[in-house]
């Protein structure tokens, strides 16, 4: 018998060229060539090297079997147990203690009584007595799965395969079978098929005469070893890219310690105001104050507030220097805007863009959107005669270097931005307008104070980092995004960050 | 900006109507989106179509609702200066205005016919506690069960809001007809004061009211106030009949009933300018319901020193403004004429004063929330409509620069990835236990900020450190597979007594490597490559040096300081086994910080 795989596949392959188009059955093949049905299946499944998709094809089909148990093929070779217990009986009988020892003696007596083979005579001397009760007998039994062995199952009928069924001789098996056809490069010679080529057939020119496996172009490759960039700062990356491209500044934001003065008082926030309330804000026990303020113009911000100035009423209420003296971690880098517009006013006014993202602080409940820290994304412009118009187009300028077209503006109310507007865009996918950021345009008791000239308006947009990165790439927990929770695989299968497609 | 993630309920007040109540009320329907539409415009928010139901069943399950009413409610954000819109009647009147259908309404204060006005004497001891208090009367004024929530919810409104949960202002209104001035406004030992509380049986003195809403789900708020306090203020009548001792509760003498008509309205105060507008904006609102509308009689307040004043001011103010500011601002050019028909559309009645240069506008006393010309100008624009401005793009020219320290992060950044180090990002706030007992160190010697009201023990500290971050990092990572390489250039904060505020932020660059060998060399070589990339070649004289060193945060003999142009730049090493079970790791770990400022 032919046992090494190239030879079996050139069996198989004869075979199916005289099969003609039609293609054959692995299960009817291994037969035909007296074979295991599992060497016909090895060459199709293609692990062997010799059988490509292209030489045959082949199509899973799965088949039942009735097959021998271990019992089975004992009584096909030893007969039936009551066909056994009848041979092993002589002429003067056998006691039926002694037939009960027999491998077969409890099985078979019970069987060969019912067939009337046998019969027992209970007042012999020494015990009940085993005799035949006829002279031969026809072991059926055995005659039914000698014909299963030979694979003629179907011609027993239902009841007798059922009864052997349940005697366990018998079992019903599913085979996976499969259904073999000629491919389109079928030939009944094997050729051995190479994997990849080498140096040594580039050199001797061998790559010419050989045949190669084909590549499976289903699977997927190997991802190349490399580090990642987090998505938070690559969408950071882009935004600072648009602000630059757009002619602003950065802002010097890396100071997360602010005073309140800085942070609120400056931008004409009153001390009663609730943002400056210890539920909302985080503030220092060490170091608990700031020391060092630009006093003339500490002393224009306390007139400003507590009895008004500048055209405007002020606040009319008692400001305190030591509730602005208290630092806070900064709940917003217009802290730092102020600071900048501040020292803008120190010398001859020149017209400014500024920007800057970086971190914020609230003392706030944390939820799935809502964390103690995040980022904030600002812009601000300082001019002469700038208009509420020119906010407006400057933030449709923005956006859609975002990708996002459709905006309108809401009237809104912010401490130290007067007008105010909220920017909604049209969202498709939750078909309906969501809020994407706020502006303004800075109040006159914020800028004069500072000594920027009458004439000098400034507008200011902001936004979170945090939100429009979730949104991008559809992310609901704001945990997974920033933190030391964040998914690594979100960090390593991140695409790159096209905010305008 | 403050509130640019997403607004939350306490930036925005949000106030409740009937929705049928509401049409009813504007003289017309609309349907949802119509009435949303017309908020926006407005700067309101129709945040929610709900119903008590719906409220009762999303808060405690559907069958707690059961039985509850299902009238359609609004739920409508008002903007936090706009006191004037937080009921039902100021909304309606503000739309109304807005969209011409009815005139502003022009209120009125009236002296009692017969020189009987309602007098409240404020005595010296109020002084150490709340030492203002303002006074109205409604008089002649009809209630319904609608109007009386209204009005009941609007004070509730106020105290949460520009009465700042009642700790500058806290309001008490009482049935008039109970009662009988003069009123005495004035500060007693709790001990002393003693009468029946707003919905109880039977009398308490102060100290037992304390306790009694120690647990009651509102009062609680309100009881830090006094509470420490040695004279908590009190109002009696002049039969000693206690009004209220505010800010906590009124007595239930004076309660309020939908029968009631003649209501004494006295708000009590740490600040009297909110006083004053409390005080005008409750009496603007609900005097609509008075038999003569619009109406308010005067009350008198005498202060301890013979000071007296009139109340409530409902003043009206003057404000010129040029049309072509306005125009100029917003960045139209409407006609003088058109603009001041702009601004009566939003309550603030104006018309074009001399040849047409000026307009004159009124202030009326619901509008507190306008102290400067940029706040009629925006009331312009929003009248005018903000899309419905020409967008224009500004002509001013500059130049764009980087700032040098996140320019240097951004291009550090790219080539660490290169070098195959992922990106981490980490929390600038930390607990004490990260930065100090993790690592091995104490507290003390950590120069770290420290945050005085954390909610919770992960806000305690500002990090000192960008290692306690990755190593957290790691730790929620340890299914991935290793090795993990992580990187973070960031923020810590230190303490330095010679910024103006005491302390100042660092740029570190931090490097992290676990797997199942220590990997010191990985993180040396990436070293290394840093101090390619910033061109700075290992030599003692001027380059970078790594020199053996002690720290407790790593393995002994397995750590050493790293110096560069001419100082100490940070550490890198072998973590010790305590910090790794600390951060509940189980690998051997190395690690790399340093400062990044000085290549700059």
């Amino acid at each position: 018998m032919a046992t090494d795989g190239p030879a079996l596949a050139e069996l198989l392959l004869q075979r199916l060229e005289r099969a003609g188009g039609g293609g054959l059955g692995s299960l009817e093949a291994a037969a035909a060539l007296g074979l295991e049905h599992q060497h016909v299946t090895v060459p199709v499944l293609h692990s062997s090297p010799v059988c490509s998709p292209q030489v045959i094809e082949a199509e899973q089909r799965s088949s039942k079997r009735w097959e021998l148990t271990p019992e089975g093929k004992e009584i096909v070779q030893e007969g039936s147990h009551e066909a056994r217990v009848f041979d092993s009986i002589p002429a003067e009988g056998l006691p039926q203690s002694e037939l009960m020892k027999l491998p077969s003696g409890k099985v078979g007596f019970s069987k060969a009584m019912s067939n009337k083979w046998v019969r027992l005579d209970k007042n012999a001397d020494g015990g009940p007595r085993v005799f035949r009760a006829v002279e031969s007998v026809q072991d059926s039994v055995r005659e039914k799965l000698q014909l299963v062995q030979q694979g003629e199952a179907e011609s027993l009928e239902e009841k007798d395969r059922n009864e052997l069924k349940k005697r366990k001789l018998l079992m019903e098996v599913i085979i996976k079978t499969y259904w073999i056809r000629k491919g389109s490069a079928f030939s009944t010679t094997v050729t051995k098929q190479e994997t990849d080529l080498t140096p040594e057939m580039l050199a001797s020119g061998s790559w010419r005469d050989l045949k190669f496996k084909a590549y499976n172009f289903e699977a997927l490759g190997i991802m190349p070893e490399s580090g990642h960039l987090h998505p938070l700062l690559k969408v950071r990356t882009q935004f600072r890219q648009i602000f630059l491209e757009m002619g602003f500044t950065e802002m010097p934001t890396n100071n997360f310690i602010e005073s309140s003065f800085w942070n609120f008082d400056a931008l004409f926030q009153p001390q009663q105001h609730p943002a400056r309330d210890q539920h909302d804000t985080f503030f220092l026990q060490d170091p608990a104050e700031a020391t060092d303020f630009p006093m003339d113009y500490l002393k224009r911000v306390k007139k400003i507030h507590s009895q008004g100035g500048y055209g405007s009423q002020g606040y009319k209420y008692d400001w305190k220097l030591e509730e602005a003296r208290k630092n806070i971690l900064r709940t917003h880098t217009t802290a730092v805007s102020a600071r900048m517009l501040y020292r803008l006013a120190q010398q001859k006014f020149t017209p400014a863009k500024y920007f800057s993202i970086d971190r914020v602080f609230r003392n706030e409940t944390l939820d799935a959107t809502h964390l103690a820290e995040f980022h904030q994304i600002e812009g601000v412009v300082a001019d002469y005669g700038l208009t509420l118009g020119d906010l407006m187009g400057t933030l449709r300028e923005f956006f859609t270097k975002l990708g996002i077209s459709q905006l309108r503006f809401k009237p809104a109310y912010n401490p130290y931005t007067e007008p105010s507007m909220e920017v909604f865009s049209y969202h498709r996918g939750l078909q309906k307008w969501v809020e994407v950021g706020n502006s303004g345009i800075f109040r006159p008791e914020m800028l004069l104070p500072m000594g920027l000239p009458e004439g000098v308006s400034v507008i200011a947009w902001g936004l979170s980092l945090e939100r429009p990165t979730m949104i991008k790439y559809g992310i609901n927990n704001i945990r997974e995004l920033v933190g030391h929770k964040v998914n690594l695989q979100m960090v390593y299968d991140g695409p790159l960050c096209r905010l305008d497609s | 900006m403050r509130n640019v993630t997403v607004a939350r309920a306490c930036d925005m007040p949000t106030v409740s109507v009937k929705r049928e109540l509401l049409f009813q009320a504007l003289g017309r329907r609309y349907t949802d989106e119509e009435f949303d539409e017309l908020c926006f415009q407005f700067g309101l928010e129709l945040d929610e179509i709900t119903s008590e139901k719906d409220i009762i069943s999303k808060e405690q399950g559907g069958g707690k609702a059961e039985g509850a009413s299902d009238i359609i409610l609004y739920k409508i954000d008002v903007p936090a200066n706009r006191y004037d819109l937080l009921c039902l009647e100021g909304l309606v009147r503000g739309l109304q205005v807005f969209k011409e259908r009815i005139k502003a309404p022009r209120y009125k204060r009236i002296m009692p016919a017969n020189g009987g006005v309602q007098r409240l004497i404020i005595t010296e001891e109020t002084a150490q506690v709340r030492p203002h208090a303002v006074a109205a009367v409604l008089r002649n004024i009809t209630f319904s069960k609608d109007r009386y929530d209204s009005f009941i919810d609007l004070q509730e409104k106020l105290h949460q809001n520009i009465c700042r949960k009642r700790a500058l202002v806290a309001i008490g209104t009482h049935d008039l007809d109970t009662i009988s001035g003069p009123f005495t406004y004035t500060a007693r030992p709790p001990s002393e004061i003693r009468f029946k509380p707003l919905n109880q049986s039977k009398e308490y003195t102060a100290s037992e009211i304390m306790d009694l809403y120690r647990t009651d789900s509102q009062l609680k708020h309100y009881l830090h106030i006094i509470e420490n306090k040695p004279l908590y203020p009190v109002i009696y009548d002049s039969n000693g009949v206690v009004l209220s001792m505010p800010p906590i509760i009124n007595g239930n003498h004076t309660k309020i009933t939908l029968n009631t008509r003649n209501v004494f309205v006295e708000c009590t105060a740490t600040d009297i300018t909110k006083a004053k507008i409390v005080l005008d904006i409750l009496v603007t609102m609900f005097s609509e319901y008075c038999e003569k509308q619009f109406t308010v009689e005067a009350a008198e307040v005498t202060y301890h020193n013979g000071r007296t004043c009139i109340y409530p001011e409902l003043a009206y103010r003057r404000e010129k403004v040029k049309p072509d500011l306005i125009n100029k601002k917003i960045g139209i050019s409407e006609k003088p004429s058109s603009l001041a028909k702009l601004l009566t559309r939003m309550c603030l009645k104006s018309h074009v004063t001399g040849s047409g240069n000026n307009i004159e506008i009124e202030i009326p006393p619901t509008r507190a929330d306008i102290i400067h010309a940029c706040d009629i100008i925006e009331d312009a624009a929003i009248a005018y409509g903000y899309n419905n401005i020409q967008m224009t793009i500004p002509k001013t020219y500059t130049i764009a620069n980087q700032f040098p320290l996140n320019k240097l992060t951004e291009l550090l950044r790219q080539d660490l990835a290169a070098a195959g180090f992922t990106e981490a990002l980490t929390f600038a706030l930390c607990s004490q236990e990260d930065i100090a007992d993790k690592l091995g160190v104490d507290i003390s010697s950590t120069k770290a900020v420290h945050i005085a009201n954390p909610k919770t023990a992960e806000f305690q500290v500002a990090r000192t450190s960008l290692l306690p971050g990755l190593l957290k990092t790691i730790a929620a990572n340890r299914k991935m597979p290793l090795p993990l390489k992580l990187f973070e250039i960031s923020d810590i904060v230190i303490k330095d007594s010679t910024k103006d505020v005491g302390a100042r932020n660092q740029r570190n660059l931090c490097a992290i490597y676990y797997n199942k060998n220590p990997g010191f060399e990985v993180i040396h070589g990436l070293l290394d490559r840093v101090m390619q990339l910033l061109a700075v070649p290992p030599s003692k004289a001027s380059g970078y040096l790594i020199r053996a060193a002690e720290d407790s945060a790593f393995f002994p003999g397995r750590c050493a300081e790293i110096f560069a142009k001419g100082q100490s730049i940070g550490k890198l090493g072998v973590f010790h086994p305590d910090v790794i079970t600390k951060f509940e790791l189980t690998m051997p770990c190395s690690a790399l910080e340093i400062n990044i400022e000085p290549f700059l």
